[in-house]
């Protein structure tokens, strides 16, 4: 009996239909201590619909097919910053990047960021990244007495940093920058991006101390202003400009 | 193995973890062991607001607050501590201010608020704006300015350890924290961890359902934890489903979005919700709101094909309104379902969002062994605890308040008891448990797959014990979990290495998801009324004089190592406030 039931599971097996399933290849570069010191490419073929997450794609294949792949990952929308890698050539988070969006028909490359050391597969030592940033003092710091109420603040100035905000210190910026991948010692844009976020808050007094870190040679003028930063950034911050503005305040010492 | 000796541990780095890391590093010799990096935490996925009765743009005061918030809960809310996190919360929202959060400001310059679902002006008259917010990622700088001021503290953390067991020692009939083992992920090292005091900030358990707004992290290993070892979880059965989230992915929509003017409509653009709720409308109270979204699809007033979601309709609001109010989800819309929310509304249904229950604690975040007896030197606070200021459904806003209030309560009394205690002495073996458990996993030669059981279990929740349950429902739960947790004994994973060994993580991961699951489904099954987000088809309505009392799920494990959940009652603490039905 051809039920309308029967019907649509056919169809959604079969990938037609409203559910369009493809064949994706995704190439990831593997990297296990523990079983080689190379690293090597690794082919994986997975039926999948392409309005899916690549970490959608991943984890078919970790848990389907091959549970050693590794890689982090927490919120899966885009918040927690886990899940930076890079993505045909492109810095971005697996969990806010659709299989559609990168072209599915030719094997879709995933690498670990770089200028971070690979630890296994797409796993990268993230402690020079937050060494970076505590070391631009990311703390709103204020000096005589604390009011009893809130701070005041106009909604200009709070509009003034809200861009930097965002940053989910995913590392998708500081790992795109060709500064960085020569020189670990440069601060590098995520760094940079709080530090501006509390140089231009009304309510900060540290900006001075702030600055003085960054005029450091591994400053902020090691920039070559290549926009990657800006390209990487999977919250849409204006990491560039946010720089530029940084190193106007070096000069002009206004903010 | 290695050995390391604390003052404070805390296991956790949300919110919770992190507020009360910053009182008790002031104070005492503090560690902080956590599973993701802390700016990788769940509170990043808050969105609306933490309220806080500062009556900044009208007329408010914690006493309403208080109200709503045990009328909320269906007055299975401890109104002692509810009334502490209303008082607290002006505070509390100030601390964080003075810290450096970028909260949304009026044009004078004060904190701004906004209305959210089950928040009102005396008693229930008329929405009220008590959500501090920060466009719509007040979670996400919660987080960044918990961890900021970490950081300004010194506070040390160990990133990337799993806590998989809590040391409890009994000393003259007295159980005692002697501390935590924990899992290395980097190099698949064990430790143990020796601490006067140890708190619990490791947050919910929503990967037991498949459609839910929680990250794949979220396995309530704090609560399994604990309960692996006698003690007791309070109100398991009360989980919230929250009426927003994406359809089928079930990525949170806050609920500041219907603060801000949004409607829910069915497929007919019927704004449903002034059937349920003539008053609060759709910022009625989560559990009321999740019910009628799934009224309305059950009786053919869904939307789509399959008449399976509803829609959120923001479109008749301003674009620079969405802008400015909801960046976040908006842009959420357009990643994942590629629709405009300026022109087009967006598909919804509810999603399993927050635990209600958890830990039992009094107000100090001291853990209970029972009703009324403290573990000496362990507490919690957050979504693993459960305090019990959400009772039976959580307000909105309400879980990142609870997360400072309680967490810098904790904090603050844990590190006190580290000041005046001495060590508990570690028991003979201390990670024996871990090592054996690791071990097994690591060289089992099973059939059973991490991801096929996780499924299985994940379909079964989302079918039997979501916004609608009945005995058979439960009962089908309670017997595929019961056979799930028999699979899993022949588990193995593929990954038999030491580093960042996440494949054998995931297994233990699921084995805490199917002791949980199994603790939920029984409380529920016990529970043979309707009340706040457990509703009992069978038994539609509250029932003060049987079951005004929370539910305190203890493990069994008898002679022949069979093991059983024993259900034992706990009274709700009334103060001033009498159970009345609940209307919105």
């Amino acid at each position: 009996m051809a039920t309308p039931t029967l019907d649509k599971t056919d169809k959604a097996e079969a990938g037609f239909a409203d559910s369009p399933y493809i064949t994706a290849t995704f190439r990831i570069r593997r990297f296990n201590p523990e079983v080689s010191d190379e690293a090597q490419w690794q082919d994986f073929e997975i039926l999948i619909d392409p309005k899916e997450r690549v970490l959608d794609a991943l984890h078919k294949i970790k848990w389907e097919l091959d549970g050693t792949l590794t890689f982090r990952r927490s919120c899966a929308h885009g918040i927690c910053g886990s899940d930076a890698m890079r993505i045909n050539g492109k810095n971005r988070l697996a969990c806010k990047t659709l299989i559609k969006d990168i072209n599915p028909e030719k094997p879709i490359t995933i690498e670990a960021i770089k200028g971070l050391t690979v630890l296994k597969d797409l796993v990268v030592d993230m402690d020079p990244f937050f060494q970076a940033y505590r070391d631009v003092m990311p703390f709103l710091i204020t000096k005589g007495n604390e009011p009893t109420r809130e701070r005041l603040q106009s909604p200009e100035d709070r509009e003034r940093f809200d861009d930097t905000t965002k940053c989910i210190l995913c590392a998708a910026c500081t790992s795109s920058c060709p500064v960085f991948w020569n020189d670990g010692q440069y601060f590098g844009p995520a760094a940079i991006v709080n530090a501006h976020r509390f140089i231009f808050d009304s309510r900060d007094e540290g900006g001075e101390q702030r600055l003085e870190i960054l005029n450091d040679r591994d400053g902020v003028w090691r920039c070559r202003t290549t926009f990657n930063c800006t390209d990487a950034c999977p919250r849409g911050i204006e990491v560039t400009k946010a720089i530029q503005e940084v190193k106007r305040a070096l000069i002009t010492r206004r903010f | 193995m290695q050995i390391h000796k604390y003052d404070t541990v805390i296991v956790g780095a949300g919110g919770a973890g992190m507020r009360a890391a910053i009182e008790s590093t002031k104070r005492s010799r503090t560690a902080v062991l956590t599973k993701l990096y802390p700016t990788r935490s769940h509170t990043g996925a808050a969105q609306g607001g933490m309220a806080a009765a500062l009556a900044n743009v009208e007329e408010d005061n914690w006493e309403w607050h208080t109200f709503d918030t045990i009328k909320g809960g269906d007055y299975l809310v401890d109104q002692d501590a509810a009334e502490i996190l209303a008082k607290e919360a002006i505070d509390a929202v100030l601390d964080l201010e003075k810290m450096g959060l970028p909260f949304g400001r009026t044009p004078e310059g004060k904190i701004d608020q906004r209305r959210f679902g089950g928040h009102s002006r005396n008693h229930g008259e008329a929405p009220v704006r008590r959500a501090c917010y920060s466009g719509d990622r007040t979670g996400h700088m919660i987080l960044q300015t918990l961890y900021q001021n970490c950081v300004k503290e010194g506070v040390e953390f160990f990133n990337e350890f799993y806590v998989l067991d809590q040391l409890v020692v009994e000393e003259n009939g007295v159980k005692k924290s002697a501390g935590v083992v924990a899992y290395e992920l980097a190099t698949g090292e064990i430790h143990v961890f020796q601490a006067k005091a140890v708190i619990y900030a490791s947050g919910g358990t929503g990967k037991f359902f498949k459609v839910t707004s929680n990250a794949h992290t979220l396995t309530g290993d704090g609560q399994a934890a604990c309960y692996r070892r006698g003690l007791p979880l309070e109100d398991m059965e009360f989980f919230q489903f929250h009426p927003t989230g994406i359809w089928r992915m079930g990525i949170l929509l806050t609920e500041g979005a219907r603060g801000e003017g949004g409607i829910l409509r069915n497929k007919d653009g019927e704004r449903f919700m002034e059937k349920y709720a003539p008053v609060m409308k759709d910022l009625a109270s989560r559990d009321v709101v999740s019910r009628s979204i799934y009224t309305e699809i059950r009786e053919g007033r869904g939307c789509g094909p399959e008449g399976d979601h509803v829609y959120l309709d923001l479109t008749h609001l301003p674009p620079e309104q969405l802008d400015a109010k909801l960046p976040d989800i908006t842009e959420f819309a357009r990643t994942y379902l590629g629709i405009e929310p300026y022109t087009d509304p967006i598909p919804i249904q509810p999603t399993a969002h927050y635990a209600m229950g958890g830990i039992p604690t009094n107000v100090e975040g001291e853990v209970l062994a029972d009703n009324t007896t403290v573990v000496p030197g362990l507490y919690a606070a957050g979504e693993v605890a459960c305090v019990s200021v959400h009772g039976a459904n959580r307000l909105g806003t309400n879980s990142l308040l609870d997360i400072n209030v309680f967490g810098r309560r904790s904090g603050i009394a844990a590190a006190e008891y580290s000041a005046k205690n001495d060590y508990v002495e570690l028991p003979e073996n201390p990670a024996q448990m871990v090592q054996e458990q690791v071990e097994r996993l690591r060289n089992s030669t099973g059939t059973e797959r991490v991801h096929t059981l996780r499924t299985e279990l994940q379909e079964c929740m989302d079918a039997n014990v979501m916004v609608f349950r009945t005995e058979q429902t439960i009962k089908t739960a309670v017997e595929k979990i019961a056979e799930l947790r028999k699979r899993y004994l022949d588990v193995s994973i593929q990954d038999k290495g030491k580093r960042f060994n996440t494949d054998l993580l995931e297994a233990i991961e699921l084995g805490n998801l199917l002791d949980l699951a199994e603790v939920m489904a029984t409380s529920a099954l016990a529970r043979k009324e309707s009340r706040g987000g457990h509703y009992r088809e069978d038994y539609p309505n509250r029932d003060d004089v049987n079951f005004m009392r929370h539910t305190m799920a203890y493990r069994e494990v008898a002679d022949d190592g069979t093991e059983s959940i024993r259900l034992d009652y706990k009274p709700v603490v009334t103060t001033r406030y009498q159970p009345m039905e609940r209307k919105y």
